[in-house]
């Protein structure tokens, strides 16, 4: 059953791809790298939901389900978020975060 | 026993028509709210009428004395059982005397100021004002017990406030009237005091418990010393204090003078006949404490009364505006009522100064009103209210001016006019007892037939002006009640006092000692002859006299400079080395303490107000900061 391949590198990669993420939302400005960067976390998750499901009840299918829910909920949190993205861009004809700050203090 | 429970109606009619007037008057019907005003007193100064008339001949006598009738009470207040604040009316004659004079001078001054101030902005509001001071007065003499009358005591200052300060947009009325509102509420402080202090020890606030001889408040309390002086003194001596300011008893008397920058009419009711004699009323009403428990401080009321109208004759010789002569002689007067009062005892014979004081205050009420709203009627005229800018008068006001002879007459004492006879009471009083104090009211009554006839000479007689519009008599609704008045000079002298008004209710037995009365009299005329030749025609000496005694002449024209006194020591002593620290103290130390606390958390928000930078990623970082430490905490720390 057993491809050869360990569970920890499944691991390391969803960790390299989570702080990836994570780094790219924290130090990009343009909104859309930033869903991108969203993108990124959700996807390590769903590698991390796959692999313990393989590896630790490889007769359940839970984490398979789960991970599709996920998918599912990031297509339409990306067609929320450009949605949101687009009425950005017409309102200050930019989408920098840095200059969306109406609503400080 | 009689029916007075309609005596309700003689607070509540005024009250109402204040309410009414100073409410609807100024819309719905500014012109007519003089007329109904002035009704509105009448059906008062008729139900007084039928009081006085039911109490003195009706009311049924115990031992040959006047009962103190309660015509209704209610308990206002309830503190404990014993300790209430009634509101009520006590019926009495000192009580019902006051009925008589206040609602007869208040609907002649109605009257009077219905023509006086016709077409004056503000007409209803002054109507309002008197019906608020009429029913304040009237709350005041009818009061059951102490702590009423103080409360409307301090209304008719109110009501005082604000009629003198009528006309709202000179500043000297203004001036005026916080100034008389200021003094009387500091005097009134003593009042308070004194009333503290005496329902402490008594137990009750009750004028009819107070006030019995026999009874438990006046044997009780008088034990206790302090700097030498029993408690009931001290009390009787601050409640005084509250008279003095009110009666503008020297040394109070500074707002008088001032408090004529009222219209006339105002002056007249307030100033004159009613509301400055409240002082004598109050020491009248608690005289059997006086009398049995506190001499000390019955000799303090006679010395102040003497000294007071000693004092104010001197300055009422040297002044020019006719109205302050007058506020003048009204403090002189009223001295004389004080004085009374203090040499009198309770009972008896020895009761004589207190009938005197009260028919003094009668007489007075009646020939003060009449010197005033003549005068009224000559400032209405000439549209000035100084002396030297008159003379001649006498064919241009000839109504005005009988009336006015005949008010100078009354005060200086000549019969058959009624000041002789209430005059004379007064010196007789105080013959029998105090023969300084006799002699310094025999300098006064001199003085007094002087100032008023220098008044009366300047004014009507004396040099020609040529006036820019002929002087005119007065419209009829000013001339009738000067008529009246005029009438009530002659007539009221004949009231029989000694049997109606004694301080134990009892008759007593006086008549007119020739030995007093014909050197009074002849000081009176010694003063109006000595005025005649210095005044009926413009004269040389009146100036000569005032250059002779240069220094002299100057002090009493500047009125002894006791306004001055008051000024530097509230200006240059109390502001500066009392209010001035306070003031710093709470400026930097109270507000500062505040300010700080302000301060320091609008600096600690400043600082943290750059963490909501409204930056999603600067949050999102924090969060994930946090989150990684709680992390590491509870997996590697947490054992």
């Amino acid at each position: 059953m057993n491809s050869g391949i360990p569970l920890q590198y499944f691991l390391i990669l969803a960790t390299i791809m989570f702080f990836a993420g994570v780094y790219g939302f924290l130090t990009r400005r343009n909104l859309i790298t930033i869903l991108m960067s969203v993108e990124l976390i959700l996807n390590s998750v769903n590698i991390n939901f796959l692999a313990f499901n393989r590896y630790l009840y490889p007769h359940k299918l839970e984490g398979m389900f789960f991970s599709l829910f996920v998918i599912a909920v990031a297509a339409s949190e990306a067609a929320v978020a450009i949605a949101i993205i687009i009425n950005i861009y017409r309102r200050f004809t930019t989408i920098n975060v840095e200059d969306v700050n109406e609503m400080k203090f | 026993m009689i029916n007075f429970n309609y005596t309700i109606w003689i607070f509540l009619l005024p009250f109402l028509m204040f309410l009414f007037l100073g409410l609807a008057g100024h819309k719905y019907f500014p012109r007519l709210s003089g007329i109904l005003g002035t009704c509105g007193l009448a059906v008062i100064t008729v139900l007084s009428y039928i009081t006085a008339y039911k109490y003195f001949f009706t009311s049924e006598k115990v031992d040959g004395a006047y009962q103190k009738i309660i015509a209704f009470n209610f308990t206002w207040l309830q503190f404990t059982d014993k300790l209430h604040i009634d509101i009520g009316a006590l019926l009495d004659p000192i009580s019902v005397m006051m009925l008589i004079v206040i609602t007869t001078v208040s609907l002649m001054v109605h009257i009077y100021s219905l023509g006086y101030m016709k077409g004056e902005k503000g007409f209803e509001r002054f109507f309002s004002f008197l019906s608020l001071f009429s029913f304040s007065m009237l709350g005041l003499v009818l009061a059951t017990n102490i702590f009423q009358m103080y409360i409307f005591w301090e209304l008719v200052g109110v009501s005082s406030f604000l009629l003198i300060g009528f006309y709202y947009q000179k500043p000297s009325a203004v001036r005026a009237s916080k100034k008389a509102f200021i003094v009387t509420r500091f005097a009134d402080l003593g009042f308070l005091i004194g009333i503290l202090i005496l329902s402490f020890n008594t137990k009750t606030f009750d004028f009819i418990t107070l006030t019995n001889p026999t009874g438990p408040a006046i044997a009780q309390g008088s034990g206790i010393a302090f700097l030498g002086l029993s408690v009931m003194t001290w009390s009787m001596i601050f409640v005084f204090m509250g008279g003095v300011g009110k009666s503008a008893m020297f040394p109070f008397h500074i707002w008088l003078p001032d408090a004529m920058e009222g219209p006339t009419p105002v002056s007249a009711l307030i100033h004159a006949a009613t509301m400055v004699v409240a002082g004598v009323y109050l020491v009248a009403r608690m005289f059997p404490i006086y009398a049995l428990s506190a001499p000390v401080a019955l000799n303090v009321v006679a010395y102040v009364g003497a000294f007071s109208s000693l004092f104010a004759a001197v300055i009422a010789c040297t002044q020019t505006d006719i109205k302050r002569v007058l506020a003048y002689s009204t403090m002189s007067q009223i001295g004389y009522m004080m004085l009374a009062l203090g040499v009198a005892g309770y009972g008896g014979h020895e009761g004589l100064g207190y009938m005197a004081s009260m028919f003094h205050l009668f007489t007075h009420a009646m020939f003060k009103a009449l010197l005033f709203l003549g005068a009224g009627a000559i400032i209405h005229a000439v549209h000035s209210n100084y002396m030297t800018e008159m003379g001649g008068l006498r064919k241009y006001l000839p109504i005005t001016h009988i009336t006015f002879l005949i008010a100078c007459l009354t005060i200086a004492g000549i019969p058959p006019f009624s000041g002789f006879f209430s005059k004379d009471e007064i010196l007789a009083a105080a013959f029998h007892s105090n023969k300084i104090l006799f002699a310094v009211e025999y300098a006064v009554a001199g003085l007094t037939a002087f100032y008023m006839f220098r008044l009366y000479f300047s004014v009507f007689w004396g040099k020609d002006i040529n006036y820019h519009q002929t002087p005119h008599e007065a419209p009829a609704t000013m001339t009738i009640p000067l008529i009246v008045l005029a009438v009530g000079c002659l007539v009221s002298g004949f009231i029989p006092f000694n049997k109606l008004v004694t301080s134990d209710g009892k008759i007593l037995e006086s008549e007119i000692e020739l030995m007093i009365a014909i050197p009074s009299v002849l000081i009176g005329l010694l003063g109006i002859g000595i005025a005649y030749l210095m005044y009926v025609k413009e004269s040389a000496i009146p100036d000569k006299l005032a250059a002779t005694f240069k220094y002299g002449y100057k002090w009493a024209y500047n009125k002894f400079y006791i306004d001055e006194l008051y000024l530097f020591v509230t200006k240059k002593i109390i502001f500066r080395y009392i209010s001035d620290p306070v003031a710093w103290f709470d400026r930097h130390v109270v507000d500062a303490t505040m300010n700080g606390i302000a301060g320091i958390t609008q600096g600690v928000s400043f600082r943290i107000r750059g963490l909501q930078s409204g930056q999603l990623q600067k949050y999102a970082f924090v969060f994930i900061t946090g989150a990684i430490m709680l992390a590491i905490l509870f997996i590697y720390l947490w054992k």
